[in-house]
C-alpha cells in the first residue's frame, strides 16, 4: 500500500516531526518525559475526538459543539457525588458516563424533533448544560477521591493510567467501525444519507446512538480530566471544542463524513500537544504559539486537501 | 407558500415582541429611554458580528473564528487606533483584506471552511494575545461620544439597529451584487454559468463579513472602553445563533440581515430577562439556550402548517 492510501501516516509523521524537533533542541535529553506528557495530555483530546470523529462521520452539517459543557457538567456532578470520600470512584465514573449520555439523549432529541440542524441544536443545548453546571457548581472546588486521582495521574507498563484508557477505546472504536454492522451502517449513513436509508440502513437510530456516544465520551473525558488536573472547572472544557474538530480533521478523516480515521486521531491528538510543546520549548510567547498553531492546522489542511484532488 | 412562510421576518419580530413585552410586564421601569437604553446597549457590537457571521452562512459557510477575530479588532481599536490612527485603521483594512483573501482561498482549494476558520481562530487570538498581552488600552475618544450619543426619541443602540438593519438589508436584499451573492448559496454552480467569478464573490462575501466583524471590535471598545484579547469570544456561537434566530438558515443562501439584527436583540434581551425575573444570574447562559429552542420549535410548528395548508 503506498503511503498516499493511509492518511493517518500523516498526523503520526507530524507528531514525530514535532516530537523530534523538540529533543533537537535539547539534545536528546527529557524524550521520556516528553512522551509521557503528550500521552498524559493527548488522552483527552484524543477520547473527545474520538467522539467527535463519529458524528463529523455521520455526514456534512453533523458536529458536537456541545462536547466542552458536556465535559463540565459530568465532572461537576461526578465529584459533587463522589464528595472526596474514598471508595466511590465507579459511583462517580457512572455518573459521568450518565449525564454524558443524557446529554447525548437531549441533543439527539432537538435534532430529531425539532428537526434543528445539529449545530444549532448542541450549540442552544450546550449553553443549558453549561448553566446547570454553573448552578451546580457555585465556585466549589471539590477534589477527587485520593484513589481516583492517583489513578489518574498514575501509570501502568511506564504508559499513563488515561493513555491506556484512551487506547482501548480507540481499539474498540476501531473495532466497532471496522467489523460491527452498526459501524458499517454509520459509514454508509455518512456516505448518502438518502441510499443508505432505502437500503433499509436504520439510519436514525444510527444517529441516535452517534449523538449518545460522543456526549458519553466527552462525560468520561471530563471524569478523567477533573480527577487528573484535581478538581472541575467551569472552563475545563473550554480548549476541547476546537481541539476536538482539529483533530479529526488532522487525523484525516473526511470532514464529509463517510470516511473515518481511528489512528488519525490518537496521531493528531499527539501533534496537537507536542506542536505547543515545541513552540513553548523554542522560546515562542502565547501569541506567536496561537498564531503558529493555527498556520499548521491550516497548512495541514491545504495538503491534505491536494493530496484528495491528485489522488 | 402561505403567509408566514413567505415572511420570515414575523417570527423573529413576534419573538422579539413577546419577549419586550414581558420584560415591561416584570419591569415596569424598562419601559423608559434610560431603560431601553440599558437593556440593548450590548447589542450593538453583537449585531454588527451577526451580520458578518450571516455573510458567511450567506455563501453556505460557516466562521467558527468570528469571535477571536473580533476581539482582535478589539484590542487593534483599543491600541494602534487610539495611538496612532492612520497605523490604526491601516491594520484594521489589512484585516478586512486578509478575510476577503481567506474566503478566495477556501473557494479556490475547496477547504472546508469550518475547519480553516478554526485554524484562523488560534491566528486571531494568537495576534491579539500579541497585541495586548493583558486586559488594557482605552477607547478612541470619538468612538466613545459615538457609542454613547443620545438621540432624540430612541436610545443609541435602537437607532443603530435600525440603520444596520436599514444598511445591510439594501445591500443584501435590495442590490444586485447582494441578489448576487445570495444566488452563491443557493447554487454556486448556476451563479458561475452566468458568467460571474465565483471566486470574487466569495472573497467579497468574506471581505463584508470582515468588515462587519472589525465595526463589531470598534464597537465593543466604543461601549468597555478597553479591550481584552478574549472580550468578545461569545460572539462565535452567538452570532451563529442569532442568525438562525432570525430566520436564516445554513444552506441556500436563504438570509435575512433585519431577521439578523433582530435576532442578536433577542439574544441580547434574554440574558437580561432573566436579572428582571430575579433567578440567579447563574441561567442567563442557559435562558440563551432557551429561548433559542423555543423560537426554533415555534418555527417548526408554523412551517408544519404551512406545509398542510
Amino acid at each position: 500500500m503506498k503511503p498516499v492510501t493511509k492518511p493517518w501516516l500523516w498526523s503520526w509523521l507530524a507528531a514525530a516531526a514535532a516530537f523530534a524537533l523538540i529533543l533537537a533542541l535539547t539534545s536528546g535529553r527529557g524524550a521520556g518525559e516528553l512522551a509521557y506528557a503528550a500521552l498524559s495530555f493527548g488522552a483527552f483530546a484524543a477520547i473527545v475526538g474520538l467522539g467527535q470523529m463519529l458524528v463529523i462521520t455521520l455526514g456534512p452539517g453533523n458536529v458536537d459543539l456541545s462536547i466542552p459543557a458536556t465535559m463540565t457538567l459530568a465532572a461537576t456532578l461526578a465529584l459533587k457525588a463522589m464528595g472526596s470520600e474514598p471508595g466511590t470512584a465507579l459511583l462517580g465514573l457512572a455518573i459521568a458516563l450518565g449525564v454524558g449520555a443524557g446529554a447525548g439523549l437531549a441533543n439527539y432529541a432537538l435534532i430529531f424533533l425539532l428537526r434543528l440542524p445539529p449545530i444549532i441544536a448542541t450549540l442552544a443545548a450546550s449553553l443549558i448544560y453549561q448553566s446547570l453546571a454553573i448552578w451546580s457548581n457555585r465556585g466549589l472546588r471539590i477534589k477527587p477521591p485520593t484513589g481516583l486521582a492517583d489513578f489518574a495521574t498514575g501509570r501502568f507498563l511506564g504508559l499513563p493510567n488515561v493513555a491506556w484508557v484512551a487506547l482501548a477505546l480507540a481499539i474498540l472504536v476501531w473495532v466497532i467501525l471496522e467489523r460491527s454492522i452498526w459501524g458499517r451502517w454509520l459509514l454508509a449513513s455518512g456516505q448518502n444519507l438518502r441510499a443508505a436509508r432505502l437500503a433499509g440502513v436504520p439510519v436514525e437510530l444510527v444517529r441516535a446512538t452517534t449523538y449518545v456516544s460522543v456526549a458519553t465520551f466527552a462525560g468520561l473525558a471530563g471524569y478523567l480530566l477533573a480527577s487528573f488536573s484535581g478538581g472541575a472547572a467551569l472552563n475545563m472544557g473550554a480548549e476541547y471544542l476546537l481541539m476536538s474538530i482539529a483533530v479529526v480533521v488532522i487525523g484525516g478523516s473526511s470532514i464529509a463524513g463517510g470516511n473515518s480515521n481511528v489512528p488519525g486521531v490518537w496521531g493528531a491528538a499527539l501533534f496537537m500537544f507536542l506542536v505547543v510543546s515545541m513552540l513553548n520549548s523554542y522560546g515562542a510567547g502565547a501569541g506567536a504559539r496561537n498564531v503558529l498553531t493555527g498556520a499548521i492546522i491550516i497548512a495541514i489542511v491545504i495538503a491534505a486537501s491536494t493530496r484528495r484532488t491528485r489522488a | 407558500m402561505n403567509f408566514l412562510a413567505r415572511h420570515r421576518i414575523i417570527l423573529p419580530v413576534v419573538s422579539l415582541a413577546v419577549l419586550l413585552a414581558a420584560t415591561f410586564y416584570m419591569q415596569p421601569r424598562a419601559m423608559s429611554y434610560f431603560g431601553l437604553n440599558l437593556l440593548f446597549n450590548l447589542a450593538v457590537p453583537i449585531a454588527l458580528a451577526t451580520i458578518a457571521q450571516m455573510m458567511i452562512i450567506m455563501v453556505n459557510d460557516i466562521d467558527l473564528s468570528l469571535g477571536t477575530f473580533v476581539s482582535l479588532a478589539a484590542c487593534v481599536t483599543a491600541t494602534f487606533l487610539n495611538d496612532t490612527p492612520m497605523l490604526g485603521l491601516l491594520i484594521l483594512v489589512a484585516l478586512i483584506l486578509s478575510y476577503a483573501l481567506l474566503g478566495a482561498v477556501i473557494h479556490a482549494l475547496e477547504l472546508p471552511a469550518i475547519v480553516v476558520t478554526l485554524g484562523m481562530s488560534f491566528v486571531w487570538g494568537g495576534l491579539a494575545l500579541f497585541i495586548l498581552p493583558s486586559p488594557g488600552g482605552s477607547s478612541p475618544d470619538w468612538l466613545r461620544m459615538l457609542m454613547t450619543v443620545k438621540p432624540p426619541f430612541a436610545p443609541m443602540a435602537v437607532v443603530a439597529a435600525i440603520i444596520i438593519a436599514a444598511v445591510t438589508h439594501l445591500l443584501i436584499i435590495r442590490s444586485g451584487i447582494g441578489t448576487v451573492l445570495r444566488g452563491v448559496g443557493g447554487n454556486a454552480r448556476s451563479v458561475e454559468r452566468a458568467g460571474w467569478p465565483v471566486i470574487r464573490l466569495k472573497a467579497l462575501a468574506y471581505g463584508l463579513a470582515g468588515l462587519f466583524g472589525v465595526l463589531a471590535g470598534m464597537a465593543l471598545v466604543g461601549l468597555a472602553t478597553s479591550a481584552d484579547p478574549n472580550i468578545a469570544l461569545r460572539y462565535t456561537l452567538l452570532s451563529i445563533a442569532g442568525v438562525i434566530l432570525g430566520g436564516g438558515e445554513f444552506t441556500g443562501g436563504k438570509v435575512s440581515p433585519t431577521g439578523a439584527v433582530i435576532g442578536a436583540l433577542t439574544l441580547t434581551l434574554a440574558a437580561s430577562f432573566l436579572s428582571f425575573m430575579r433567578l440567579s444570574p447563574d441561567w442567563q447562559i442557559g435562558a440563551q439556550g432557551a429561548i433559542l429552542i423555543l423560537v426554533l420549535t415555534a418555527r417548526l410548528i408554523f412551517s408544519r402548517k404551512g406545509a398542510g395548508a
